[in-house]
């Protein structure tokens, strides 16, 4: 299912309001940057228990309501594919639905994701910030190299500029999400050619070749 | 009946056992298969392993692709039910705020207990692991030695079924031929690791875990464990042959449906149900034992939790195998006129000696495993290589600065991608995002492995357990307050498992992943970590320092045993699982032998 479209100039407006109100807090933000967790709804859902059924497969929603706007959503499903984009070998991350699974997470009522909650939020937000103050464009709307612009200046935490560490680390934790809700979907597993999860006759261990191209033998 | 009710649960057993796991089930199996009329009681629920293991499900499968929550702490297709480092409305507490000092207690609220989960690593303890003082001066000796214990540790391993090899090592015992499954063959970062250790001096060896690599014997293993018994031959024989050899498919930590690898609710409960001999009531929480005038135990009083009413059976004796702490936390609710301090503690010993395992770990990146053609790596499941401890000389030497060993054990390979495969990935790329990080993804899968040092703890005084004043479980029991501190040799101890891995990783061409921790204290696993819970209820040679004597029967009250870890005297580096089943055993030949005689 895709997100409904906002009326795009109403949301270019917001933003820019949002800019010109959070410049002032820019400072303040900086260190809070996604730490503000009074403004953010809070997660009052229930857990899946310390019985829950092991045998189901669950989907994103099944446990607990998701929680991403249509336009985090949208904004999390484009960061999905420029972390993951689709190529020869397999599909781009949100087209196995993992920007659901990170919406899963933020809104899981359980600690660790809980403190992810304002990191992703927040740094989806900035992405859009950030992509209407260079390119006037949401970060979903922006062509690839506006999106890698922004990315590669806080894709890794050792080179990023210390004004834009908290959204280093957003994107790592962003990364680590995407990439790990990814390859545990059969595409993934099938791209990254894990071959294993299925009952064998027999257990031969790794071909005597490899063995002895590697010098193990 | 084999499943009852506080309703229909007989009037008086042979034998009242609380708990189900390890301990219990092995209890259960050799009494009922020799006739003895048991009640297993089981504070948690049923568990139907045939219908309730997720033995192909992916990740994907599962809520927050499996991670592990509060609900679930090892993720959630982990055969966990009811358990982990906290249950809701039975807490424990520390007697220390200091983080160092607490004791993290897994527990596990379900048929079968933590033997679902478990990693199935089953080693022997060896000739001097039971008499560890007369060794080195420290900790206790137990009663018995090796010899005794080796006849039970033959036929605990004919019955689960254990995969491994007999290399002739130093403490590091045999099993008797044919007693072995063939070990499986190593994977490629098992077979790096080897010639690594070769390197730097670290024998690496076929593992030893209780995983089927081929059918039961049915036909030869039934008369040997079961001499004169045509009964309990027959059932072991067809249970048997209902279990099939492992498949090379899904971790055993969420259970195994075709039985391949051991858990009491697969390999225990089964031929002792057949027996007709045997009574599980579940959701019993046990809370007290009860005595007669002349300070013999009568049964167990429970509370059902399915209703909250008490209930009670009674038993000629009373097993108890809740889990070491547990059942030390029995003991001392069970306070008497005659016990005051609680029951079968005339020494004062009870919830003293409380032991865990040490446990440190480091892992590596290696440029040979990446870019590999696809193979299938999962094997048993868990770890076919590893390194038992290979210093004994240097240590007694006093070479070392700790008086005790660890065993290695070995991670790694293109296991089953997991949620958090990536993270730290970006410290190796730089920070790789989109078709970069897709082709960092297919070189560097697979090319970690790592290691997970298990080391012994010498008991001391400083690590027990007791009843705390003021807290109780929703219940009404009082709960157990936990003290604890690592001496140096633990301490030291993780610290040289820091350096060996370091070397190991360095001597199979690898990097270290993050830092060595060469502080041992930084390096150490808090107490209670690894899950290797024993002491408590030491056995010893009399009356005045130790619980139990060498049957694991209180010395106060002859008609107690404990079966769990709890007599433990020491805790030797290897896993404890083995050793606890094969105790139980000789124990409940104890008292079938004290049956017959008339003697309780």
């Amino acid at each position: 299912m895709n997100a409904p479209e906002l009326p795009r100039i109403d949301r270019r407006e917001a933003v820019k309001w949002m800019m010109t109100a959070a410049a002032g807090m820019m400072l303040a933000r900086q260190r809070g940057f996604g730490a503000d967790p009074a403004t953010l709804a809070p997660i009052t859902a229930k857990g899946y228990g310390t019985d829950p059924d092991l045998i189901k497969t669950y989907n994103p929603g099944d446990l607990w309501p998701l929680t991403f706007t249509a336009a985090q959503r949208r904004t999390a499903a484009a960061l999905c594919d420029t972390i993951i984009p689709a190529d020869a070998h397999s599909p781009a991350a949100s087209a196995v639905g993992v920007h659901d699974f990170i919406d899963e997470w933020v809104s899981a009522p359980y600690p660790e994701q809980q403190k992810d909650r304002p990191v992703i939020l927040d740094g989806l937000a900035w992405l859009d910030a950030e992509s209407q103050r260079r390119f006037e464009v949401d970060f979903a709307d922006a062509v690839q190299r506006q999106k890698t612009a922004i990315c590669d200046e806080i894709c890794f935490e050792p080179d990023a500029k210390p004004e834009l560490l908290q959204q280093a680390k957003f994107f790592t934790r962003f990364r680590d999400l995407t990439a790990g809700g990814f390859y545990t979907t059969p595409e993934g597993m099938k791209d990254l050619r894990y071959v294993g999860n299925v009952p064998l006759a027999t257990f031969d261990g790794p071909p005597q070749e490899v063995i002895e191209k590697l010098g193990l033998g | 009946m084999a499943f009852v009710t506080p309703a229909t649960a007989k009037e008086k057993y042979d034998v009242v056992i609380v708990g189900s796991g390890a301990g219990g089930g092995q209890a259960a199996y050799t009494l009922t298969m020799e006739g003895a009329k048991v009640l297993i009681l089981e504070a948690g629920r049923n568990y139907d392993v045939a219908k309730e293991t997720p033995m192909f499900q992916t990740n994907r499968d599962a809520p927050l692709r499996g991670a592990g929550t509060p609900d679930k702490n090892f993720g959630f297709h982990d055969a966990t039910i009811d358990g982990g480092w906290q249950v809701p409305g039975e807490p424990y507490t520390s007697a220390s705020p200091e983080p160092e000092r607490e004791f993290k207690w897994w527990r596990s609220r379900m048929l079968g207990g933590r033997t679902n989960h478990w990693a199935r690593i089953a080693l022997r303890n060896g000739f001097y692991d039971f008499k560890p003082h007369s060794r080195d001066g420290l900790g206790f000796d137990w009663p018995i030695s090796y010899e005794d214990v080796a006849p039970y540790y033959d036929k605990v391993e004919m019955l689960i079924g254990v995969y491994g090899t007999n290399e002739g090592l130093e403490n590091t015992p045999d099993s008797p031929p044919g007693v072995l499954h063939p070990a499986p063959k190593p994977r490629l970062s098992e077979l790096l690791t080897r010639k690594g250790g070769r390197k730097v001096g670290v024998p690496i060896i076929p593992a030893h875990r209780a995983v089927m690599t081929q059918r039961m014997d049915h036909e030869r293993i039934p008369a040997k464990l079961h001499p004169n018994n045509p009964k309990a031959q027959r059932i072991l024989a067809a249970d048997m042959q209902k279990r099939a050899a492992c498949f090379w498919a899904t971790p055993c930590g969420r259970g195994c449906a075709i039985r391949a690898n051991y858990q009491s609710t697969t390999v225990h409960l089964p031929p002792a149900l057949d027996t007709g001999n045997l009574d599980i009531l579940p959701n019993a929480m046990a809370r007290e034992i009860t005595l007669d005038e002349s300070g013999r135990a009568t049964g167990v009083t429970f509370i059902d939790k399915t209703t909250g009413a008490e209930g009670h059976v009674r038993g000629r004796i009373v097993v108890l195998a809740a889990s070491a702490c547990e059942s030390v936390r029995l003991l001392l609710n069970s306070k008497s006129a005659r016990f005051p301090q609680g029951l079968a503690n005339s020494s004062g010993k009870v919830g003293r000696y409380i032991m865990d395992t040490v446990g440190a770990g480091l892992g590596g990146q290696f440029s040979i495993l990446e870019n590999l053609p696809p193979l299938n790596d999962d094997g048993t499941g868990g770890m076919h290589l590893y390194s038992p401890w290979w210093l004994y000389r240097e240590q007694l030497a006093g070479k070392l600065g700790f008086a005790r060993g660890y065993h290695i054990e070995l991670y790694g390979g293109r296991t089953m991608p997991a949620g958090y495969m990536v993270a730290g990935l970006d410290k190796i790329t730089r920070g790789s995002y989109g078709h970069a990080l897709k082709e960092d993804a297919r070189r560097y899968y697979g090319s970690f492995a790592g290691f997970s040092g298990r080391g012994e703890m010498i008991p001391n005084e400083n690590s027990f357990c007791e009843l705390d004043p003021n807290v109780k479980d929703k219940w009404g029991i009082p709960v157990l307050r936990f003290h604890w501190q690592w001496s140096e040799h633990e301490i030291r101890q993780a610290a040289h498992m820091q350096r060996t891995f370091a070397d190991l990783v360095g001597a199979m061409g690898g990097k270290v992943r993050g830092e060595p921790q060469m502080d041992g204290r930084k390096a150490i696993a808090k107490g209670g970590e690894i899950i290797h819970e024993v002491g408590g209820a030491i056995m010893g040679a009399d009356a005045a320092t130790s619980v139990t004597n060498q049957w694991s029967q209180t010395w106060d009250v002859k008609n107690i045993f404990l079966t769990d870890g709890a007599p433990f005297a020491s805790n030797a580096d290897k896993n404890p699982t083995l050793t606890i089943m094969a105790l139980a055993w000789r124990a409940a030949d104890r008292m079938l032998d004290q049956l017959r005689k008339g003697e309780l």
